[in-house]
């Protein structure tokens, strides 16, 4: 027995509150785009740590999509923030107000 | 405690300190460079739960890949006028009490959960056996997944290409 499963949970269930907190409050597209990427960790861990406790292995299959579904959702995000930069000068998601 | 758990709770303390100190940065890249800690521990956490596949995999894409592309984006584009505050008390007080009232729920169901002693045994998942798992049982969802980074992309390229574009006509 390496460590219990809640344990495994519960780590991950504090990194996915601070991935929300960190995109929730803070005001910078980068920052919201970590706290994304913290949330898609957490849940990779729980999959893992699901994956043992079940003794098979479609939760470490689901990490490996996890991973792709990551990658591409921080390139097309920072292509976004770099072109909405590009027309607005800010990072701050209070300026993007270009539809009005 | 066995070795495995010792290890798993420092390497917990690790990530949650990293990932605490990548959120609360003024610099952005300060920020990036503790989410990397962040992920180098996420990763030794994955190959002590059996997936040495996928901890090599949360380096080179997650450490290796994202973070390098966080970086570049964040040198290249300059921003002179950082953030004044790094918390907006409208936004950061309901996203602490929700966040506390979840983690709270969380843990309680966690810990009274029939099951909250079960351990983990260890199961050891090598590279090969896992890469034919997949390939035997998720062969469609690969083919999705190549799909996605195909979007990915030309979504990136035409992004990209657009504000080019945009930026030589407002030259010209």
């Amino acid at each position: 027995m390496i460590v219990p499963f809640s344990h495994v949970l519960v780590l991950s269930g504090i990194l996915f509150v601070l991935g929300v907190f960190c995109a929730v409050a803070r005001r910078n597209l980068i920052m919201i785009i970590l706290g994304i990427e913290i949330m898609l960790n957490a849940a990779a861990i729980a999959f893992i740590g699901a994956s043992l406790r079940r003794q098979d292995l479609d939760g470490q299959t689901f990490v490996l999509f996890i991973l792709a579904v990551a990658a591409t959702e921080v390139s097309v995000g920072l292509a976004i923030i770099v072109y909405a930069f590009r027309r607005t000068g800010s990072f701050d998601p209070g300026n993007f107000n270009l539809m009005k | 405690m066995s070795l495995e758990g010792f290890l798993f709770y420092v390497l917990a303390a690790t990530v949650v300190a990293s990932t605490g100190a990548a959120i609360t940065r003024r610099n952005l890249v300060h920020a990036v460079v503790y989410l990397i800690f962040s992920y180098f521990g996420t990763a030794m956490i994955f190959y002590l739960l059996g997936a040495p596949l996928l901890a090599a995999l949360e380096v080179i894409i997650f450490a290796g890949a994202i973070m390098v592309l966080f970086l570049f984006v964040v040198i290249m584009i300059r921003n002179e006028h950082s953030e004044s505050v790094l918390f907006h008390g409208s936004q950061w007080i309901p996203a602490a009490v929700f966040g506390t009232i979840y983690l709270v729920i969380a843990f309680l169901s966690v810990f009274t959960a029939p099951w909250a002693g079960a351990g983990l045994e260890l199961l050891w998942a090598s590279p090969s056996e896992f890469a034919l798992y997949v390939l035997k049982n998720y062969w469609f969802l690969i083919e999705v997944i190549s799909l996605l980074l195909l979007i990915g992309l030309i979504g990136a390229l035409q992004l990209g290409r657009t504000g080019r574009g945009k930026q030589a006509e407002g030259e010209a």
